[in-house]
């Protein structure tokens, strides 16, 4: 099956090119030199490639091909057809997005505001389903960071309705008459419309030394080994993706990003702290036993509200703050 | 000669850090990456000075244009 179709996309394609030679007439030599059809179906891509990107380009740019010829007749309009936007059906469910556009290309520009109406019926059920398909088919200008779509990466994180939260795993509310309004993660700089610079939070995450410090080996020269109630500890810390919604939602890590690490990688300290295996533990708390770097979380709990891992950064917050006090 | 605003003062100080760090260049290139300095510098020449927000943003790419230029792996700049 696969490789019949793989074939017949083959022979419209070569289709297409001699065409396109023909009504040119240039030099198609190299048409000619290249074998027919004979790539085995394995090496055919099943999704995107370069040579079928009309289908996927926005409807503005379907008539266009990907490398523009300028020797390129018109093609008269008797012989072309017209791609509408197809007519909203009776049942069409609209909604509007408003999203957050800044260009850096004309830094004196300010920031704006543009809206988005996207057919609910024929898009995914999540918001990022949505922003891709106004990337796609409305706006290709549009920025955002995405990765994986299912919560792993912690690429996609904005501030969609006034809550952090990552695009992949936030449903579009299905009420029609609200509209969505989506921004880039508040307090952060802004690179480019939805994406934010995260060097800070990166190089604050490197700060807390984020891997097992050891000095002694083994007993047995093989692993470092734990019990299972030690590991059940790293449970609510590992999952962390790092996608940064606790801290720019933290009052106290947005007028001190400078000093406070934040919630995102005061848990992160914290998976390592509570790590067995790790032998650095005093130092990683004399680290953070500054006025600033930790107990400028005021347990304001917004971490915890608005991580779409459902993690707890308070709780290790507190944790730390526990194993600092008493010991 | 009027007295700065404490944004004009930090373009000042961060125009003569990039004259500065453009000696620590080989001395062959160096006319390079002065002439791109000062070239980065002049294209924004017209901005507005109470355009706060545009000209921190300026000032914030410019240092991390500067931290990435100033590696001694770039020896020679051109445009």
């Amino acid at each position: 099956m696969a490789t019949t179709r793989a074939f017949a996309r083959l022979a419209t394609r070569r289709i297409g090119t001699d065409t396109f030679c023909s009504s040119t007439r240039l030099n198609c030599s190299y048409t000619n030199t290249r074998p027919a059809a004979v790539q085995p179906a394995i090496f055919a891509r099943g999704l995107a490639s370069v040579t079928d990107s009309a289908a996927r380009e926005p409807i503005s740019k379907v008539g266009e091909k990907i490398v523009p010829d300028p020797a390129r007749k018109p093609i008269p309009e008797s012989k072309t057809s017209t791609v509408k936007e197809p007519e909203p059906g009776k049942d069409a469910k609209i909604k509007t997005f408003h999203i957050y556009r800044w260009n850096p290309d004309e830094p004196t520009s300010k920031p704006k505001m543009q809206t988005y109406t996207l057919d609910l019926n024929k898009t995914g059920p999540m918001m990022l389903d949505a922003l891709i398909r106004i990337k796609n088919e409305i706006d290709p200008t549009l920025t955002f960071r995405r990765s994986c779509r299912e919560g792993i990466c912690g690429s996609c994180a904005m501030n969609i309705d006034g809550v952090n939260t990552l695009a992949c795993l936030c449903r579009i509310p299905t009420d029609t008459a609200k509209e969505s309004r989506i921004y880039p993660l508040p307090h952060m700089y802004i690179v480019k419309d939805l994406v934010p610079d995260m060097t800070l939070f990166y190089k604050q995450y490197r700060s807390v030394k984020p891997y097992l410090q050891r000095d002694t080996p083994s007993p047995d020269g093989r692993e470092y080994r734990q019990s299972k109630a030690e590991r059940r500890k790293l449970d609510g810390l590992y999952e962390c993706i790092l996608c940064a919604c606790c801290s720019t939602s933290c009052p106290s890590y947005w007028w001190n990003q400078e000093e406070y690490l934040g919630p995102a990688i005061l848990l992160q300290s914290y998976r390592w702290i509570a790590d067995s295996r790790d032998e650095k533990t005093a130092e990683r708390q004399d680290a953070l036993n500054n006025s600033m770097s930790l107990y400028r979380c005021h347990t304001i709990l917004n971490c915890s509200r608005t991580c779409p891992k459902g993690l707890n950064p308070a709780l290790a917050i507190a944790e730390i703050k526990k194993s600092m006090a008493f010991t | 000669m009027p007295r700065l605003s404490g944004l004009q003062k930090d373009v000042l100080s961060f125009y003569r850090e990039c004259l500065r760090a453009v000696r620590q260049k080989q001395s062959d290139t160096r006319e390079n990456f002065r002439a791109f300095a000062r070239s980065e510098f002049r294209k924004n020449i017209g901005i507005n000075k109470k355009d706060f927000g545009t000209i921190e943003y300026l000032l914030r790419n410019g240092r991390r244009k500067l931290e990435t230029y100033q590696d001694p792996g770039i020896r020679n700049i051109s445009r």
